[in-house]
């Protein structure tokens, strides 16, 4: 149980909270609090939109300890468009084919569960599905 | 004041069931010290990065150290992923250079097949940012796919234009008596086999094992100059880092650590990267040794594949790699391969790699790397 590392983490998690250089504007995420581009400080919160494209894919097949029972999954390297990249699940694609450069947006979904059968703390976390939706089945 | 290796010792790499952490890594010592005439080494460094998770086993340093015979020396643990054995060479190295310690003992230990399948590649995925990446349920393999897919995507490369790393690791396994794979891949095999994570296959992947590998350091002039075996000389050594995060560069096609550390080990060595007559990079997965050729300035940026493809890698080419197997053949244990690396280049520039002889060997350039090149360690060698 890791209670107190995830609550931590939960702007980051739930709302993809990065920081705004205050020097030179670059948007960095995940928060450093030195900026990589000009090394000066920056502590400005600044939350990202959540949209984004793919820059590199693929589908893990031997999921570590604690990731087993959804395997298999689809990890990315996701550009958001104000910058940064993330890694991240992929979620919500169905059978619909994965491409570098597809646009996609971020979702809070469960990342894992801590313990056995998903009875210990739910992990929550961010994911990104794929930007335009498959229409909803028309009811009938 | 040259730092030189003094004698190697390895075991075999593979499934060793019937051997635990510290035996496997007596094993090796006693074989260094047996080849280096007896040496007695004043401090111990350890490369590992798995026992505290496989085996639940920290303090390596006093664990070897006392069950080698050297109570009491110096001895403690360097870690750094898949590059603690490389930075263990460069503790090693930086003790005997700066004088404090005239031999020093450096192994590299990884014994992982106690436990399998998920509960190992959750502990090697510690080597990735825990909170950024791990936690997604990433692994190594995963990051080296989507370099690769990028690498394709990027370059428009040929859709085998890899097969020709795994296929020349494979061929000089054969030789190696140490190497896990002894078996030539046959033609057509790589385009056939199952994916692991896609577009990465079972043959661009290298398989965890066990295995130790030694090696006692110590400066030249405490070595008779009739020494038989010939000392090799450590004439270039350089660690660099880049981001831990895959997702925090620029470029993640840019192995920028191994760019940087091969640039320094060389203008240290003062021998610029062509003369080099052979390369022990790490070919974990292959694309890793196609962006390794690319960043040591071997090829230029998306070109590293055609050398595989041209056959300038093997044995008898411009740049051999992998001379006794590589990370692919002779198998992946962890911490303990930049180790193995070394023993390997300095059998090479001794004369003694058999069959698998490099022809007119005398300057070896050596590098293993933790993760995606986040840490890079770079060794020049040559032979005396």
């Amino acid at each position: 149980m890791e209670i107190p590392r995830h609550w931590r983490l939960k702007k980051q998690r739930y709302a993809l909270v990065g920081e705004v250089c205050p020097h030179c504007e670059a948007k960095i995420f995940p928060p450093r609090d030195v900026c990589p581009e000009c090394g000066d400080e920056a502590k400005t919160l600044f939350e990202f939109s959540g949209r984004g494209e793919v820059y590199s894919y693929t589908t893990l097949h031997n999921a570590p300890a604690g990731y087993q029972a959804y395997a298999p999954y689809t990890v990315a390297l996701v550009k958001l468009e104000e910058g940064p990249m993330v890694t991240a699940q992929l979620t919500d694609i169905d059978n619909q084919p994965v491409e570098v450069g597809m646009p996609v947006e971020m979702v809070t979904r469960k990342l894992r569960a801590e313990g056995d059968d998903d009875r210990g703390m739910l992990v929550y976390g961010y994911k990104f599905r794929p930007m335009e939706l498959q229409p909803l089945a028309a009811a009938d | 004041m040259d730092v030189v290796i003094a004698g190697i010792g390895q075991t075999s790499v593979g499934e060793h069931w019937h051997v635990s952490l510290r035996e496997l890594a007596f094993q090796a010592i006693e074989a260094a010290r047996v080849d280096a005439g007896g040496l007695l080494p004043q401090a111990l460094f350890v490369g590992n990065m798995l026992a505290p998770k496989v085996s639940g086993q920290a303090h390596l340093g006093v664990l070897i150290a006392d069950f080698a015979g050297l109570r009491g020396i110096e001895a403690y643990t360097i870690e750094a992923a898949g590059a603690s054995g490389g930075a263990a060479l460069r503790a090693g190295y930086l003790a005997v250079k700066s004088g404090f310690v005239d031999v020093a003992l450096v192994v590299g230990v990884e014994k992982l097949t106690d436990k399998v399948g998920p509960e190992v590649e959750s502990a090697i995925a510690t080597s990735l940012d825990s909170d950024y990446e791990a936690v997604q349920g990433v692994t190594p393999l995963a990051q080296a796919a989507m370099i690769m897919r990028r690498y394709f995507y990027e370059y428009e490369v040929p859709q085998n234009a890899l097969a020709g790393f795994p296929v020349t690791a494979h061929a000089n396994g054969v030789g190696n008596s140490h190497a896990m794979f002894r078996k030539a891949l046959k033609p057509g095999l790589y385009e056939r086999v199952g994916m692991l994570s896609e577009p990465l296959n079972m043959f661009d992947a290298a398989p965890d094992a066990d295995g130790a590998a030694a090696v006692l350091l110590t400066r030249a002039e405490l070595i008779p100059p009739d020494a038989s075996p010939t000392p090799v000389r450590i004439a270039g050594s350089s660690i660099a880092t880049d981001t831990l995060s895959l997702h925090d560069r620029p470029d993640p096609l840019d192995f920028r650590a191994a760019r940087i550390s091969v640039g320094q080990a060389c203008h240290q060595a003062g021998i610029v990267i062509g003369e080099m007559d052979f390369f022990e990079l790490c070919d974990i997965y292959s694309v890793y040794a196609a962006l390794s050729l690319e960043a040591a300035g071997l090829a230029e940026r998306g070109q590293g594949w055609v050398l595989a493809e041209e056959g300038q890698i093997s044995l008898k080419g411009r740049i051999p790699i992998s001379t006794l197997g590589g990370v692919k053949a002779r198998g992946n244990p962890w911490g303990a391969t930049g180790v193995y690396q070394v023993v390997e280049a300095v059998q090479q520039l001794r004369g003694e790699a058999g069959v698998n002889q490099v022809p007119a060997a005398e300057k070896a350039l050596v590098q293993c790397l933790g993760g995606p090149a986040s840490t890079a360690v770079t060794h020049v060698l040559t032979a005396l």
